[in-house]
């Protein structure tokens, strides 16, 4: 068939079963934009900022599990997107980002809207291509998405040229994929396997170290059946949350930085860490010479490159996660789940040591309380995304998770301003479900302008702010390590949340108590419109436990006694 | 990234595609890795160029790097050499009132000759190990060489 540029971009989309699409148009991408208008297979949802666009394609990706779609113009178009590849490129989320050029003719003339996309986006994408033919363009835009969702996922941007997208050639999208460079591996090595499972049963206090590669796989199945099946405690990683059910016995936990204590000591005592589609990130280590120090590792992962990164492994595995589980437990069969009574003993008092809690010995609510009784209220039928900061580690903490897919973050960039367009990606991909941004007072006005897109294209997000005047992460580190210096970090100057929301056609409440706080959670479900609910909470309250940056997980700062300050 | 840093020859078979070279390069400035030497030509009758970079670093080091060459998707192979031949080429212009038979005694013994004699200036070539062009390089000096360039190694598994 033989169509131009334009087309075939929509053709490849219908093609690869896209639904939905967000976007942002602009010169250099006119002529794509025209074909959507003409099209009435997928729907683009409009967001008022690119960077919202890519976060959107993200959160639509993370709760469906498919690939994301962005779609964006040459120049600042392409230049506000770059947060979201990046922030898809630490968090390996399947995108195609789609961007216009200035037309090939004027390529490094200083053209107007002209920057140097691929050029930009090399060091934050899994792949990219300039597309300088129409006839290339079936090929990249099949190998666009198979690159995105194979192997360890990540984003690919694909940036056409305007007189591209106008160019006639020849579509044909059947096209066989030669791509002779890349073939990820999936399946895991049997006889590395087989050693893996001997260690497991030869080791006395094994720990598996679930990590957000499970979920892109989709293999939190196995991995339940796995534990279960062998009876070894699992600590998760916030990428991991929701792998086990927050009811499973034998999950521990958070580890990490804001991991609980259980779960850390749980990591310092263990002898053989069994690390499944984790990456040893700084995050969840602390000092690497001291992290599980004493302990054989297992490592799973599809990037060969993840791991002996940072911590040796003895048994290293490549492979999808799902592939090597289901592998696992064929020979699960050797390993004595009664063997580990005593080790799961310790663990339990390691955590009636130190359990995960808080205080509520203020006037104003306890932002974790807003966590916890969401999670009783809601629970499973909600979906739960966060902006970064204080209210983003309180939700992996406190929010009870029950399912892979349930809790959407940005782990590895830490992108305040993600929350909200990925809430609404979240409940384009899942409109069944709630869509709650869990957010703060800072991060929520790095998104702000979305109220108009979720108003406009009916995506109820219920954007619970832990508004506590303060940048509070930034706030706590400069309490504990800067000697109370709150440099720029007090945010007594605000909007007025409840008008800001109306303003553009949402519904507001502010809450003060925990009474008013259910009743606006109930009406805002019913409203189903885009909401604000301002919780004014502490002020100084800290995330804890912590591992100060750099120090070992069991030298952890943690909860005083109730009305120590 | 204290532990012992060695030399090491990386070769780099590549699609012969359009900014494929800055994927690599970047790579190495991303992640903090060295590039001492970097040589790059098309592998004859193929879609494949072939890449010789001369690298330092920790064994550690050395595997991430031949890992996250691998992650690029133009990337065919990557081997780290162990046992190789490697050869690198020098140019040097010396005055054309220096010795010109001692420079040829000596290019000889480096496996080169003098290539171009002008009004002004000779050249001369040698190609040889690196660390023996190094040795070359040193004892020219005397010579008064005008102007040195080096191509960078090449290599190729025994």
């Amino acid at each position: 068939m033989q169509i131009n540029g334009a087309q075939m971009v929509i053709e490849a989309l219908i093609e690869e079963g896209v639904e939905t699409i967000f976007g942002y148009p602009g010169g250099a991408i006119m002529n794509v934009y025209d074909e959507i208008y003409k099209q009435d297979k997928f729907h683009h949802i409009l967001t008022r900022h690119e960077q919202a666009a890519v976060h959107a394609a993200e959160g639509y990706a993370k709760a469906s599990g498919k690939v994301g779609v962005a779609m964006i113009t040459s120049g600042p178009g392409f230049t506000n997107a770059v947060t979201g590849l990046a922030d898809a490129y630490m968090d390996s989320i399947p995108l195609v980002v789609i961007s216009g050029q200035v037309p090939m003719s004027l390529i490094g003339t200083d053209a107007f809207q002209e920057i140097d996309a691929v050029g930009i986006s090399r060091s934050c994408t899994k792949h990219n291509y300039l597309v300088t033919r129409a006839a290339d363009l079936p090929r990249v835009l099949k190998e666009a998405f198979y690159i995105a969702a194979s192997g360890r996922p990540g984003p690919v941007h694909v940036d056409i040229p305007k007189d591209v997208t106008a160019e006639i050639a020849e579509f044909d999208y059947s096209v066989e994929l030669d791509l002779e460079t890349y073939k990820p591996h999936i399946k895991g090595n049997p006889r590395q396997i087989k050693k893996a499972i001997e260690a497991i049963s030869n080791a006395r206090r094994p720990l598996f170290y679930l990590g957000g590669g499970i979920i892109n796989s989709n293999a939190a199945d196995e991995v339940r059946d796995l534990v279960s099946k062998t009876g070894i405690p699992a600590v998760e990683t916030f990428m991991a949350r929701g792998t086990l059910s927050h009811d499973n016995k034998l999950l521990v936990g958070m580890l990490g930085m804001h991991g609980s204590y259980a779960s850390n000591m749980a990591m310092s005592e263990t002898d053989l860490v069994i690390a499944l589609g984790a990456r040893f990130d700084d995050r969840v280590t602390g000092k690497l010479s001291e992290f599980a120090k004493n302990a054989g590792v297992i490592h799973v992962d599809i990037d060969p490159a993840s791991i002996s990164k940072l911590v040796n492994a003895d048994y290293p595995i490549v492979g999808d996660i799902k592939s090597v589980v289901k592998d696992m437990l064929e020979q699960v069969g050797r390993i004595d789940p009664k063997k580990y009574i005593q080790w799961r003993e310790t663990i339990s008092k390691f955590n009636e040591l130190h359990p995960l809690m808080y205080h509520e010995d203020s006037d104003r609510l306890k932002p974790q309380w807003v966590i916890e009784r969401v999670g009783e209220l809601l629970g499973d039928s909600a979906n739960i995304s966060t902006d970064v900061g204080q209210h983003q580690m309180w939700t992996a903490q406190f929010y009870p998770f029950s399912r892979a897919r349930q809790f959407i973050s940005s782990g590895g960039l830490g992108t305040m301003g993600f929350g909200f367009p990925a809430a609404m990606g979240v409940k384009a991909a899942s409109p069944e479900k709630i869509s709650i941004n869990f957010t703060g007072d800072g991060s929520i006005l790095m998104n702000v302008q979305e109220l108009m897109t979720a108003v406009e294209k009916k995506l109820p997000v219920i954007n619970i702010i832990l508004n506590n005047n303060y940048l509070g992460m930034v706030r706590q580190w400069q309490t504990l390590f800067y000697d109370k210096r709150h440099s720029e970090t007090d945010l007594s100057v605000q909007p007025d949340f409840v008008k800001l929301a109306e303003a553009f056609g949402g519904a507001g409440y502010r809450v003060k108590t925990k009474e008013e706080f259910d009743a606006a959670l109930k009406d805002a479900i019913k409203k189903d419109v885009v909401t604000f609910i301002e919780v004014s909470v502490e002020r100084l309250e800290n995330v804890l436990p912590m591992v100060p940056a750099g120090g070992s997980l069991f030298n952890m700062m943690l909860l005083g006694k109730k009305g120590d300050k | 990234m204290t532990e012992n840093s060695e030399r090491r020859v990386v070769s780099v078979i590549v699609v012969n595609e359009s900014s494929v070279l800055s994927r690599i390069t970047d790579l190495f400035s991303a992640r903090g890795y060295n590039i001492t030497s970097l040589t790059v030509a098309p592998i004859p009758e193929s879609r494949y160029s072939r890449l010789t970079i001369v690298t330092s670093g920790s064994i550690r080091v050395i595997e991430q790097i031949t890992k996250q060459l691998h992650k690029l998707i133009p990337v065919y192979r990557v081997y780290e050499h162990a046992d190789l031949v490697e050869k690198e080429m020098a140019l040097v212009k010396f005055p054309v009132s220096e010795n010109i038979t001692d420079i040829s005694t000596l290019c000889e013994a480096y496996n080169g000759k003098i290539v171009n004699v002008g009004d002004n200036v000779i050249i001369a070539m040698v190609a040889d190990e690196p660390k023996r062009v190094d040795n070359f390089l040193k004892i020219i000096q005397r010579y008064n060489p005008k102007e040195i360039v080096r191509s960078g190694a090449v290599a190729l598994e025994r």
